[in-house]
């Protein structure tokens, strides 16, 4: 069976690492190195991260370009994750952090499937109650794909409804509570502030709730995503990013710098709007299809 | 980051600023500054390319003006060339001469579209249009209900039915026909350009409805895809023009000016926060610094080109040498200065003062008075101080209608500048803006 995580990887790859294809059977020299650099950037990996990967080129021009290439990539999406969700308390909180629009609602929706799938219990709570809809978009995917659904009004504090998920979640035994939050820009102080209070309260609901706080990154953001790891980390302290809309002809690139400098675990990547359309984000395959000829 | 960015360019510009002449290795040096800069801020790589050529073709042998120093003419060429990368004016929203006005919203997933129509149609009911709000999203979640709440709370008009998107925008413009809105605003799904699927029901829409403007909404915070993104989506619709969203945060849109530089297409709206009033019409010359997060050296340029006196200027400088500066030298600077516009506008066109200073009381009437201090004086006090003794000293108080005390800091200051100015003269003029006002 053809891996889905590859296949979406397919699309983000064509046209542009198989323009340097043919030059992988030659040796690394100027012209290489240039077109390799316009490749890196376009594929947002940023100016900086590319040098560095270009200077490790050159230190090995008579090695395969296109095996240090993929090895300088695995290296720095390759992040061992201190916490694990599979060994985790009961329930297991995650709360989804993001900017507007960068696929926190579908993310969550996807993962509620897949734990679902697994046979495991899951409540979404949608503390989203800023954006026009949210609650109704949210609570549409807890009836598809049959997970406990957490809400409250419009306006109303979102955490508390963080809270109230929480307990519902000790209290039913369930595996997963899944936090949806509002869409902020990282550089709004005030909203910024309501995350942590939404972290605080999850952790009066629950001791050591939430357990993970995920950064839901558009995968065809810029050198912004700098911005929003630096920031929303300092806020909530992340433990880990999913990596939104990959099916697109973005790269996803940024996270090679992200995932390094941050020593952030990609933990999913999404791929389409349909329900499986989740996957397990696996840095060895990702290096391959990144680089692939 | 943001910080860094800015950092970087202006130390990139420090550099050449305040350099007497610059030969082609400054201006290569300052050129790869500006290309990372640009990366950085999501330009796109073949852009950026071009973009450094031009500018740096313009900026070695450039004759330059007396007016100031060539650093900064580097830098006005490079806005000059940004400015004209992001379009020379401000584009308005196209009219259909026969209402209703049908507006297209087209773009990626969580784009901002939604968001965007309820803004647009705010913005043109406040000038007196009428417009309509559709729904036209049957892909996404309660895509429909978002914008029915949106519209709800802003009390626009708004229509949806359960037919497929084309039919919905076909009966949205009877419907607006009927009702005698004269603006109607499609707010489609978002899609992947390569979904041929979802894209071939973009072009069944736009064939049906034949829109006066199909917008692409671009996400500030795209990385270098957005131009293929919007090539794709240009080659299979046509779009008319594009409008940026979530420009409140930090992101640089680099993305956008790459989207305008290849596919000639106008920026026409900014979404630039949470509210459904944050919407700006599109002005090139303003995104330009925003993209440098350099404040806007260009117009304080111009202001320094149109009202500074550079004759006088000269003199000013052959005097400093000399040490012969006095209050009358400096009533002159001030009226100068003044003729610049109120202090506080001005202190925001200073690359990396602008944000700094916000809400900072800045005192506009000091000069004011510091005139009128200096008016009071006669011609003799003027040219030396050292005379203003206790009696003169109350005299020009009450001449000027300020204090003794007043007098006595203005006399201090002076005194410490004129000490300043000596310390300046002996570590000779390099580094000194030429015929620059001080």
């Amino acid at each position: 069976m053809m891996n889905r995580f590859v296949e979406g990887l397919a699309k983000t790859r064509n046209g542009i690492f198989g323009r340097i294809g043919g030059l992988f059977n030659k040796k690394i020299d100027e012209e290489f190195l240039e077109i390799l650099e316009e490749n890196l950037i376009l594929a947002d990996v940023g100016p900086g991260p590319t040098a560095s990967i270009i200077n490790v080129l050159k230190e090995n021009r008579d090695d395969n370009p296109f095996e240090v290439l993929k090895e300088e990539i695995y290296k720095r999406v390759n992040v061992v994750s201190p916490k694990d969700v599979s060994r985790e308390p009961k329930p297991s909180v995650i709360m989804f952090v993001g900017v507007n629009g960068s696929g926190k609602t579908t993310s969550i929706g996807k993962l509620a499937a897949r734990f679902i799938n697994e046979g495991k219990d899951v409540i979404l709570a949608a503390a989203d109650t800023f954006r026009a809809a949210a609650t109704e978009q949210l609570g549409l995917w807890a009836e598809k794909v049959g997970a406990q659904f957490i809400k409250s009004v419009t306006g109303a504090d979102p955490a508390a409804v963080a809270f109230d998920a929480i307990k519902a979640g000790v209290a039913k035994g369930a595996d997963y509570v899944l936090i949806d939050t509002a869409g902020r820009l990282q550089t709004r102080v005030n909203l910024m502030e309501e995350l942590k209070k939404i972290k605080r309260v999850a952790n009066k609901a629950m001791a050591g709730a939430p357990h993970e706080v995920w950064l839901v990154l558009d995968a065809s953001i810029g050198q912004n995503s700098f911005s929003q790891v630096e920031l929303f980390n300092r806020t909530v302290g992340l433990t880990g990013l999913i990596l939104a809309k990959l099916d697109g002809t973005s790269k996803g690139g940024a996270v090679v710098a992200i995932s390094d400098k941050y020593e952030l675990p990609v933990k999913y990547v999404g791929l389409g709007e349909n329900t499986r359309d989740i996957e397990v984000f696996e840095p060895r395959k990702f290096a391959e299809a990144f680089v692939k000829k | 980051m943001f910080e860094q960015l800015t950092e970087r360019l202006e130390l990139v510009f420090k550099k050449i600023t305040g350099r007497g002449l610059l030969n082609e290795k400054d201006v290569k040096e300052a050129m790869k500054g500006i290309r990372i800069a640009l990366l950085e801020a999501d330009v796109n790589y073949r852009v950026v390319r071009q973009f450094i050529a031009d500018v740096e073709k313009r900026a070695v042998g450039q004759d330059l003006t007396k007016s100031v120093s060539p650093g900064q003419q580097v830098v006005k060429i490079f806005n000059d060339e940004l400015v004209s990368l992001l379009g020379d004016k401000h584009c308005p929203l196209v009219e259909s001469p026969q209402p209703p006005t049908v507006v297209m919203m087209v773009g990626l997933h969580g784009s901002g579209k939604t968001t965007l129509s309820g803004k647009l149609a705010k913005l043109f009911r406040n000038r007196g249009k009428h417009p309509l709000l559709v729904a036209a999203d049957i892909h996404r979640p309660a895509a429909k209900k978002q914008l029915e709440i949106l519209a709800k709370s802003i009390d626009m008009p708004f229509y949806t039915n359960d037919l497929n998107a084309r039919d919905i925008c076909h009966e949205a413009i009877k419907h607006a026909k009927e009702k005698l809105y004269d603006l109607v605003i499609l707010d489609t799904a978002g899609r992947l350009q390569i979904d041929d699927e979802l894209m071939a029901e973009l072009i069944d829409i736009k064939r049906k409805v034949k829109p006066s403007e199909v917008l692409f909404v671009a996400d500030a915070m795209t990385g270098q895809e957005a131009v293929n993104v919007a090539s794709t989506f240009n080659e299979k619709i046509g779009i008319t023009g594009v409008a940026l969203t979530k420009l409140d945060g930090d992101a640089r849109g680099g993305a956008a000016l790459s989207i305008k530089a290849v596919l000639k297409v106008p920026i026409k709206f900014v979404g630039v926060g949470e509210k459904l009033d944050a919407i700006e019409e599109f002005h090139p010359e303003r995104m330009a610094s925003r993209i440098l997060g350099m404040g806007d050296i260009v117009t304080l340029v111009e202001k320094a080109q149109k009202t500074v006196d550079f004759e006088k200027a000269k003199k000013l400088e052959k005097k400093l040498r000399k040490q012969e500066f006095t209050f009358e030298d400096f009533l002159d600077q001030l009226k100068q200065v003044k003729k610049m516009g109120p202090l506080e506008s001005l202190l925001e066109l200073i690359p990396g003062v602008g944000g700094k200073l916000k809400g900072l009381p800045i005192d506009d009437k000091a000069l004011l008075r510091i005139e009128a201090i200096i008016n009071s004086m006669t011609k003799q006090e003027r040219r030396n101080p050292s005379i203003i003794n206790g009696s003169r000293r109350k005299r020009i108080a009450r001449g000027s209608g300020t204090s003794v005390q007043d007098i006595n800091v203005l006399l201090k200051q002076f005194a410490q500048m004129q000490k300043m100015v000596k310390k300046f003269s002996k570590l000779s003029f390099k580094g000194f803006p030429q015929g620059f006002p001080i």
